[in-house]
């Protein structure tokens, strides 16, 4: 008990410097907490306009982007005849745009597509699409700010197409997308008889590593992933991730410094009292653990003033409409306890040298200073 | 290693100092310039001397808060080094009085006077029970749960006594335990000190300039310019 009130004392004392140190650490992890959080939804997010409920992805060998992957068009073809293939749907992906919105996500898909058979169809028919070369379905809110519905032409990159219906996902990139038939979508981005990707659903998931090895030997220049898989090892995702985890990391740090620069403030305006302590009979480490504790708590304090923190800018980020389905901002249990980890260790890191130096300190000299 | 009880005749031997040089900054300041010394078991001794002539720094070397350049200082039989066991010596065989209170201002007079008991592990019943003890001997029981701030000098000085003897040390190093306070607090707090030292048959080390309270001591030592020059039996 005395032992943490020598802890907290010094703290109390000096309550304006204690409590920007928290609100260092706060903000830091509250930063974190939100870019990574932001980010890893964001991921999720993109992964679920690709697999779209399948469990597989096909595309193209070591492509940076997958904008950029070419799947031939028989390659579907084949994969979906394959006895362990539930259902396989090419889908190419492109960016077009229309006036006042440079960029708008464009899915060319098949009638068969999940994302035109499950989707909520808010105006038009499901059956009607694909029937027509120019025939678009636009997400609920592209037609929105295309200012378009069901009948209405729009003016999509250089060429005009006929909204045959308007439909409504929780996927911010799909409702805020373009969806043509693929046929159309490959001719738009001259990308004849390709597709970015295959989406496979198995009969079997048990079947995966079969499968992957079937597209190895069957398309050598193509490679299959299940839907996890590819998202730990897209490369733009893994930049993504590392982006935000080094965002996250510098502000830790900076976090960091100023618990450090606390606590050598503390170390040196207290060497007396150290030396007190050591007189008294306490020992290097008892002395290292008074200024370890007293990082730890301002660690600690400020990891659950940042969460609370993240928190709430989360849940402010989701109530902006603008947002709404671009955002996932359900914040993982795992990252937050890997975060206020970093939290107390970046605080611990902190307080090395002002204990080491608090350790070093010679009581005989100390008794001196005034 | 020396034995853990020194015999001299019919006394033990608690501090002893042979041979003892110190200096500092680099050797251009010379404080002890072999020193001799030995105190006994339950002894009171003064030590005297103008300012600077190295009372401080003996008590300091007895304490094992610094060590001495040469010669050999050895408290309860046992030689100090750089090997000894300083946690062990600080803990449980010495205890300080400063002539600045020294107590942590934050903290309660209770929890100042804990801090050894913590430092050594010291059961907290038992730590309290001890501290209740010293208290009531020393009038400060209505005064435990007030901030260091709020007590007087002679309070403070107090409370230093009952946190240096919280560990039961049989030997007690004072530097100029009333050198801060007036003269009536002065012989209150160095009554205090011999009733203390003597019921609790500790050995008493006291640098002082106040040759009045030195007088009432068992012995007194004189320090000059780094050395002993005579021990004075003041009884």
């Amino acid at each position: 008990m005395i032992f943490f009130k020598l802890i907290v004392t010094n703290l109390r004392r000096h309550r304006i410097r204690s409590l920007i140190s928290v609100a260092g650490i706060a903000f830091s992890v509250a930063a974190m907490l939100t870019v990574v959080t932001i980010l890893e939804g964001a991921i999720g997010m993109f992964s679920g306009i690709l697999s779209s409920g399948s469990q597989m992805i096909v595309f193209e060998r070591d492509v940076s982007d997958l904008f950029f992957s070419n799947v031939p068009g028989q390659a579907a073809k084949q994969i979906s005849g394959w006895p362990m293939v539930a259902d396989a749907n090419p889908v190419l992906f492109g960016i077009v745009s229309s006036e006042g919105h440079p960029i708008i996500t464009c899915f060319g898909v098949t009638p068969s597509d999940a994302r035109i058979r499950k989707a909520v169809w808010i105006e038009g028919n499901r059956l009607d699409f694909a029937q027509h070369s120019d025939d678009v379905v636009l997400g609920a809110r592209a037609a929105e700010f295309l200012n378009a519905r069901l009948g209405s032409q729009v003016q999509i990159g250089h060429a005009s197409f006929h909204v045959i219906g308007v439909l409504k996902t929780a996927n911010g990139f799909e409702d805020g997308g373009v969806f043509m038939p693929l046929a159309s979508a490959q001719s738009f981005f001259h990308k004849e008889g390709t597709s970015s990707v295959i989406t496979v659903k198995l009969r079997n998931k048990d079947d995966a590593a079969a499968f992957k090895s079937m597209v190895k030997a069957k398309y050598p220049d193509l490679i299959a992933l299940e839907d996890a898989e590819f998202t730990r090892s897209y490369s733009q995702f893994r930049i993504l991730k590392a982006t935000a985890w080094a965002v996250g990391g510098c502000g830790l740090l900076l976090g960091g410094l100023g618990v450090a620069n606390t606590m050598i403030m503390s170390v040196f305006t207290r060497i007396r009292e150290l030396a007190i302590l050591r007189v008294n009979g306490f020992s290097h480490a008892q002395i290292g653990g008074v200024i370890f504790g007293e990082s730890a708590v301002v660690s600690v304090l400020g990891a659950i003033a940042g969460l609370l923190i993240g928190t709430c800018f989360l849940y402010a980020l989701k109530l902006i409409p603008a947002l709404d389905g671009y955002i996932d901002t359900t914040m993982h249990p795992l990252l937050m306890l890997l975060v206020l980890l970093l939290a107390f260790l970046t605080g611990v890191a902190g307080a090395l040298y002002p204990a080491v130096y608090a350790m070093r300190i010679r009581a005989v000299e100390a008794l001196r200073f005034e | 290693m020396m034995p853990a009880a020194e015999d001299n005749g019919t006394r033990r031997t608690v501090l002893r100092a042979e041979n003892l040089w110190k200096s500092y900054d680099e050797d251009t300041v010379a404080v002890l310039k072999g020193v001799e010394c030995e105190v006994y078991a339950g002894q009171t001794v003064a030590l005297c001397g103008p300012s600077g002539c190295g009372k401080s720094t003996l008590l300091h070397l007895f304490g094992g808060l610094d060590l001495p350049d040469s010669g050999r200082v050895s408290v309860n039989g046992v030689e100090i080094n750089r090997h000894s066991n300083l946690l062990r010596l600080l803990r449980h065989e010495v205890g300080f009085v400063f002539q600045l209170h020294n107590l942590i201002p934050d903290l309660t007079l209770e929890e100042n006077c804990l801090i050894p008991t913590v430092a050594a592990g010291i059961d907290r019943r038992a730590a309290k029970a001890r501290l209740l003890e010293l208290a009531e001997r020393t009038g400060l029981g209505h005064r435990l749960g007030h901030r260091i701030q709020k007590l007087s000098g002679g309070e403070r000085q107090r409370t230093a006594l009952c946190r240096a003897l919280m560990n039961r040390p049989k030997i007690l190093l004072a530097d100029e335990p009333t050198g801060s306070l007036d003269e009536q607090a002065s012989n209150t707090i160095f009554d205090l000190l011999l009733d203390l030292v003597a019921t609790e048959g500790a050995a008493l080390l006291m640098a002082t300039h106040d040759r009045a309270l030195a007088g009432r001591c068992d012995r007194l030592v004189e320090m000059h310019d780094g050395k002993i020059h005579e021990h004075a039996f003041a009884n």
